[in-house]
């Protein structure tokens, strides 16, 4: 014990002034702070898991008796995986970005704001926080992606890894622009729930997106989340092995009044949407009362 | 001469500096105008009710809230102009934990340390010396969410003390606690202004813990109506404090004005009031006072008669003013949306 009996000499420390590493350290920080929650959250890990496979094989084999004839001999898990990977990958952000309000209500968002660096360092580092963990989550579908009849091939994997990040990021950008104003853990899952439900529904992730009476069409063209699922769902027909005819009905792709968007452009409308969302969080963080 | 030499620099000496403070939120004036200095290495007491404007100066104090008047300077870095600055060269520990749970209490102060850009090489040391300051080094791998709740507020303290601010502020770091951590906390306190050169500022609303600074100020209804050293405030009150029970006090407020011509007011349910020599003035009482007296009581100066002879309450009677107020207002909003 005589450890406790040492007298340490008064280590004098100096803050120093700011500078752009102190704030990449803060970045970091609060970025693994977010891994360490996620990691330590065994509950969180499993239940992350359960619902891409209840949807992808109760959803995705319930249904497929009842749509045989018009996948064109296709399975509908094949059809429904893009969808489901988004749709994973939004719940985890969505549930990611929510530990901002957690940390307002245990008060320990008052830690990091009061912190002599940026309150943009304090956003940026939870948002990729939360995009990283949400990217785990897609991971973990992309991994099951043999199991729909999507099969394992470099770039698939590459492509849709690269999709599902940019919708991580961009999705927790959108948790912590909200988290900014609505204060409250219950109102938060209230609206989360009031908009990620129909986010993901007119996103196409549950049906091809051509063909649709207009209001669908025009309520789908601006769900961001089409974006996201659109893109993914063309890199995995790519690789599939069916006719024409079935490709186009299952996989028309996106249009604005007969124009086909292209990927890129779908991908940096993600993107875009992101940068624009975490600039307003940012916004919303730095004031004070 | 030497006046002139300490008046000369005195931006540089003061640790703290507040002129004509002020913050409303819509028509209510939280802060007033206040104005204050606090001298480097001082332990500067705030003292009031709850409601009386100390958070929310504190807050201000630490940039959290924009002042609405006024400024103030902390460390000698303005709060508005120099954010950053103020925050690196201030330690907070605030009323509400703002620990996280899930971490250890170790991990809990790194990110502290990461926040604040410590150096790295620095970092080892200066955890060991805080957590042994406050007694938490043999905790340091438990989760601070089975930490009770003055190992929380001690671990707090450690991390407001983590970057070696030149000024700590404390809001209420005993409120809810136990008399005894209570204690033990106030040893932490005095041993850290051994150990560092700090100013320590804080509120509180317990008036046995103001004893323990050297200046304090009481703030009532958004405006410091006292300055002084606790000794200073107690010698300007200069009378005892008698009470007693009657069974009909407004009579005996009366009896005490006619007969004595003192001023007496009813305060935690006793006629109280001040006299000179309290224990030459009770045989008097007894020998000429018209009404029954059913018990009495004598005692020395205090800071509660402090604060009552320059509020008209004590403490904790304006904190039932402050509760009740809030209530009145509570019922109103609720009869306005009906």
């Amino acid at each position: 014990m005589t450890s406790t009996e040492v007298r340490l000499p008064v280590a004098k420390v100096r803050v120093p002034v700011r500078t752009r590493a102190g704030e990449l350290r803060a970045i970091k920080i609060v970025w693994q702070r977010e891994l360490i929650r996620f990691s330590s959250d065994r509950l969180r890990m499993l239940t992350s898991l359960t619902q891409p496979f209840l949807f992808l094989f109760v959803l995705g084999s319930g249904l497929s008796r009842l749509t045989q004839a018009s996948t064109g001999g296709l399975s509908l898990r094949t059809f429904l995986y893009p969808g489901i990977l988004a749709m994973a990958v939004m719940f985890t952000a969505m549930f990611s970005a929510a530990s901002i309000v957690w940390d307002r209500e245990f008060g320990f968002l008052r830690e990091m704001l009061v912190a002599p660096v940026r309150r943009s360092s304090i956003v940026i580092g939870k948002c990729l926080g939360g995009a990283t963990v949400a990217t785990f989550q897609g991971i973990l579908v992309i991994a099951i992606g043999g199991l729909a009849g999507v099969p394992y091939n470099a770039t698939i994997i590459f492509s849709v890894f690269g999709i599902q990040l940019l919708l991580a990021f961009t999705i927790t950008t959108f948790g912590v622009m909200m988290a900014a104003r609505v204060k409250q853990m219950q109102s938060f899952m209230a609206l989360t729930q009031m908009l990620v439900m129909p986010l993901f529904f007119l996103s196409g992730a549950m049906f091809p997106v051509s063909h649709l009476p207009a209001w669908l069409t025009v309520l789908n063209r601006i769900d961001p989340l089409t974006y996201a699922v659109d893109p993914i769902r063309r890199v995995v027909f790519n690789h599939l092995d069916i006719s024409p005819a079935v490709r186009t009905s299952l996989d028309p792709g996106v249009t604005w009044g007969g124009w086909h968007v292209p990927t890129l452009l779908e991908v940096a409308i993600v993107a875009i949407m992101g940068l624009i969302m975490l600039g307003v969080a940012i916004a919303e963080f730095s004031k004070t009362e | 001469m030497t006046e002139l030499i300490t008046t000369d620099r005195p931006t540089a000496q003061l640790a703290v500096s507040v002129n004509g403070l002020e913050k409303n939120y819509g028509d209510f004036q939280a802060v007033r105008g206040i104005d204050l200095s606090i001298a480097s290495g001082e332990t500067f007491g705030f003292l009031g009710p709850n409601g009386a404007g100390k958070s929310t100066t504190i807050s201000m104090l630490c940039t959290l809230v924009t002042p609405s008047g006024g400024n103030a300077q902390v460390a000698g870095f303005d709060v508005v102009r120099q954010r950053a600055e103020v925050r690196r060269n201030i330690g907070l520990v605030f009323q509400d934990t703002t620990l996280d749970g899930y971490l250890t209490a170790e991990r809990n102060l790194r990110l502290h340390a990461e926040l604040y850009g410590i150096p790295r090489g620095m970092v080892n040391d200066r955890l060991r010396q805080v957590l042994d300051m406050v007694g938490l080094w043999d905790r340091k791998d438990s989760k601070v969410s089975t930490f009770s709740g003055g190992m929380k507020r001690r671990l707090e303290i450690a991390r407001g003390l983590m970057h070696s601010p030149r000024v700590l502020f404390l809001d209420e770091p005993t409120v809810g606690l136990d008399p005894q951590t209570r204690s033990s906390i106030w040893s932490y306190i005095r041993e850290l202004k051994q150990a560092e050169d700090i100013t320590i500022f804080l509120t509180t609303h317990y008036m046995d813990e103001a004893e323990y600074c050297d200046r304090i100020a009481i703030m009532d209804q958004g405006k410091i109506i006292a300055l002084d050293t606790p000794e200073a405030l107690k010698a300007s009150i200069g009378k005892d404090r008698v009470q007693i029970h009657t069974d009909d006090d407004a009579a005996a407020i009366a009896a005490l004005a006619d007969q004595f011509g003192i001023t007496a007011t009813v305060a935690e349910g006793a006629v109280t009031f001040g006299v000179e020599r309290g224990e030459a003035f009770i045989p008097k009482l007894f020998a000429e006072f018209p009404l029954p007296i059913r018990s009495v009581n004598v005692a020395r100066p205090t800071l509660d008669d402090v604060f009552m002879s320059y509020t008209g309450s004590t403490i904790r009677d304006a904190e039932t003013t402050v509760a009740q107020r809030g209530r009145d207002a509570m019922t109103m909003f609720r009869g306005g949306r009906r």
